[in-house]
């Protein structure tokens, strides 16, 4: 098929793009050469055997196949830069089919809150289980190769670059991989310092790392220097990154055309997310007070006192935990849902899709009190809670907490009921080690930041749209 | 030999250009010491330089092992600062209110030399929303928040607060359409506070012989607002907090944090 860059207005590829992705594919290709230099090093070697019958097969070094990937990732780069004229770009074939089998299946997983909230949480889970591979040089290695041949090859689609191109976006895409990296490293320390710890008799220092020779260093040269080279590495970043890329500036304001979606700062899409589940006052009120307030008592809700000054998992396995499902999966992963995925009329699109504001998604989102009387209750025993316009506001105001009265149950039953519960079960330790009033307060942080999460399970199966439903009042929960 | 150039290849010889201005009583005046070669005068550098007191004379290696802090409170730090020059630099250029406010942006794009500065600007708030985030994340996996350093997590969550206040103000002030909806979906929430919002739960309970006290008029949303919509007061008000009152707030609690690091005992260690 042969694309016109001049005719169609959503080119897939265009000579600018096949540029980038050259200098990328080539940025890449020499990480991997410095890579095999340090495979090398360590001169390991591979037995390749044809068919697993031919002989004994020959050994090789490990770093030969790096070597291989490199000069493919070259041969790549160079093939991008020389093909990157109007007349060739017709024939390019290195990029994703529109919309082919890989951007059709990536899709409808990532276009599916179901399916993407639970990969993020299954993402979550399975770096915290399968940490000691993962913290492998070689699977970090890859995994980084990897996200970038990720990137580049989406770059070939026009859908994708429209979104993670916009200048404010940029950033985002920035934290997914420094989130990434950083959680990767801190997966690293914790596993060799789990690994140190369980081999220690408790004799003299704690041998983890950065702990050998913690000798006392003079703050000039040691500290002052490096902080002088990190202030110029930042200021020549910025510096790069202002000049390359134009900050955004739109039309005019006019309160009259409103955008679709009207989108709040990347940074609060997060909140903006929980609108789909809960009502603004809790999504824009309570929610954030909870998470400021919640993120001030950890340190007095923490009793356990080792793990302080070194990374480290097993000791405090349940902290870390709780932390990284509340940092990863309910602030980055809904953060990046909100920026890449949510498009008009706040619908979910795939990351290769056209933004359609025409997208007609079927609502039909039920009340618990619907479920409880009108399907249940009363078919059966004829009563049903309602009111008059004209009756006293006595009458309306008990009509009103008989029809909510499943959903107030269910909230009581959850804040009363489980903490106690819990702590004669599996919490035990904790209310013994935390005394009442630290435990009450710890269990209903973590209701509340159970909350989220349950509210969408609910959404999904149910279809439930609130517990509690109170519109007289302005109070839905 | 003429007796120049025999003083030529004497000072050649024994004083390089840096020891001439070391040497010179500007350069005395002003750091009192020689210059930083030998241990004692590492010590002393750091007791007599105002900038550099900030910090001990000397700290644990681990304090200052990039794969411990990966840095990352530190680069929130002077992106503080790089905010705080740009800021001052773009202020010059910018006014305020619905006439000037977008033109102003238009100018500092198309017209204005080192316009640029108004891109550094932005991205390093977005840069400072990232690095704090990972900062705090750091802060955390190494267990740094407990005992004797609590309070110095909670001027850090205060401080989180703040530098998403501070981008969250700014962005309204280009004026454009990305900024006053962004300023409207995030404002709109306000709408809906607990019995302070005009549409929030319990907003009835506030009520003298009947009426309401809080209306569309006079809740929280208002407050924050300066109106009933994202308008010329929002644009004031926020150019206030985002150019005078959050930094101002900011740098205090900064200066609190530096200073219960080392009242704390310097980065945290392993016991
Ligand atoms: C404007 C924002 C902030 C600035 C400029 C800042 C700056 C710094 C700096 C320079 C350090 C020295 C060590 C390092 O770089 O890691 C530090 C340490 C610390 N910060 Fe922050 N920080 C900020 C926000 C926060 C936040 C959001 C938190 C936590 C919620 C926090 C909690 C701490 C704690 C507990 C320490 C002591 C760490 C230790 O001893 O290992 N800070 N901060």
């Amino acid at each position: 098929m042969h694309v016109d860059p001049f005719i169609d207005p959503h080119p897939n590829l265009t000579p600018a793009v096949l540029q980038g992705l050259g200098w990328l594919y080539l940025v890449l290709s020499v990480m991997n050469v410095f890579w095999c230099a340090r495979v090398l090093k360590q001169d390991e070697h591979v037995r390749i055997r044809l068919f697993g019958m031919l002989g004994k097969g020959v050994e090789i070094p490990r770093a030969a196949s790096w070597a291989i990937y490199s000069s493919i990732l070259a041969t790549i780069a160079f093939m991008h830069m020389s093909w990157s004229s109007a007349e060739y770009i017709g024939k390019f074939w290195l990029s994703l089919t529109p919309d082919g089998l890989i951007e059709s299946s990536i899709d409808s997983i990532v276009a599916n809150p179901v399916s993407y909230f639970v990969l993020s949480i299954a993402g979550t889970a399975m770096m915290i289980f399968f940490r000691e591979w993962l913290v492998k040089p070689t699977v970090g290695w890859i995994m980084l190769n990897v996200a970038i041949l990720f990137m580049a090859l989406s770059m070939t689609d026009y859908d994708f670059r429209q979104i993670v191109g916009k200048p404010d976006n940029v950033p985002i895409v920035a934290l997914l991989y420094l989130v990434g990296g950083f959680t990767w490293l801190y997966f690293f320390h914790a596993v060799e310092n789990d690994r140190r710890l369980e081999n220690w008799d408790g004799e003299g220092a704690i041998p983890v790392l950065n702990n050998e020779d913690n000798e006392k260093v003079l703050v000039w040269p040691d500290l002052v220097y490096a902080e002088l080279i990190c202030m110029i590495a930042v200021t020549t970043v910025l510096i790069a990154w202002g000049i390359v890329l134009d900050a955004p500036l739109e039309e005019p304001a006019s309160s009259a055309k409103t955008p679709n979606p009207s989108k709040a700062p990347w940074y609060f899409l997060g909140l903006q997310e929980m609108l789909v589940y809960y009502d603004p006052w809790l999504a824009g009120v309570v929610f954030p007070t909870m998470i400021i307030g919640g993120l001030i008592a950890v340190p007095y809700i923490d009793f356990n006192k080792v793990g302080n000054g070194y990374y480290v998992f097993k000791q405090r396995a349940f902290s870390v935990i709780t932390f990284l499902f509340g940092f990863l999966t309910l602030w980055v992963a809904m953060i990046i849902l909100g920026t890449f995925l949510r498009g008009p009329n706040w619908n979910i699109f795939g990351i290769y899709e056209f933004w359609d504001v025409h997208k007609l998604v079927a609502l039909n989102n039920v009340m618990l009190s619907e479920l409880f009387w009108v399907d249940l209750v009363t078919p059966i025993t004829g009563f049903a809670p309602e009111y008059k316009n004209s009756d006293p506001e006595s009458v309306k105001t008990l009509m009103i907490l008989i029809r909510e009265a499943p959903g107030f149950i269910a909230l009581i039953a959850y804040f009363t009921v489980l903490p106690p519960l819990m702590a004669i079960s599996c919490l035990k330790t904790f209310f013994h080690r935390m005394g009442f009033l630290r435990y009450m307060v710890f269990t209903h942080f973590l209701l509340m930041m159970a909350a989220l999460p349950l509210k969408m399970v609910l959404r999904w199966t149910f279809n439930l749209k609130y517990l509690v439903n109170i519109p007289e009042w302005f109070f839905n929960i | 030999m003429t007796v120049s150039a025999a003083c030529y290849a004497e000072s050649t010889h024994s004083m390089s250009v840096g020891d001439y201005i070391r040497g010179s009583q500007i350069w005395k005046s002003i750091f009192r010491h020689p210059a930083p070669y030998d241990r004692r005068n590492r010590i002393v550098v750091m007791l007599t330089n105002f900038f550099l007191h900030l910090h001990p004379v000397s700290v644990k290696q681990q304090g200052i092992a990039l794969s411990y802090t990966w840095c990352m409170g530190g680069i929130t730090f002077f992106l503080f600062l790089v905010e705080t020059i740009t800021g001052v630099l773009l202020m010059f250029y910018y006014r305020p209110t619905l006439e000037w406010a977008y033109q102003d942006i238009l100018a500092l794009r198309d017209v204005t030399t080192l316009g640029v500065m108004r891109e550094i600007h932005r991205w390093g708030a977005h840069a400072m929303v990232i690095t704090v985030w990972l900062h705090m994340y750091r802060v955390f996996l190494t267990g740094s928040y407990k005992p004797p350093r609590e309070f110095n997590w909670v001027v850090g969550v205060l401080l989180l607060v703040l530098t998403l206040l501070l981008s969250f103000t700014g962005y309204l002030l280009p004026w454009d359409q990305l900024a006053i909806w962004a300023i409207t979906v995030g404002s709109n929430m306000a709408r809906a506070t607990p019995v302070l919002g005009h549409e929030g739960p319990g907003f009835q309970l506030l009520n003298l012989g009947g009426y309401d006290l809080i209306t569309s008029g006079s809740d929280a949303r208002f407050l924050l607002l300066g109106s009933r919509f994202v308008g010329e007061e929002t644009l004031n008000r926020f150019y206030i907090l985002h150019c005078v009152a959050i930094p101002l707030v900011a740098a205090g609690l900064i200066a609190i944090h530096f200073w219960r690091i080392r009242k704390d005992g310097g980065i945290s260690q392993p016991l």
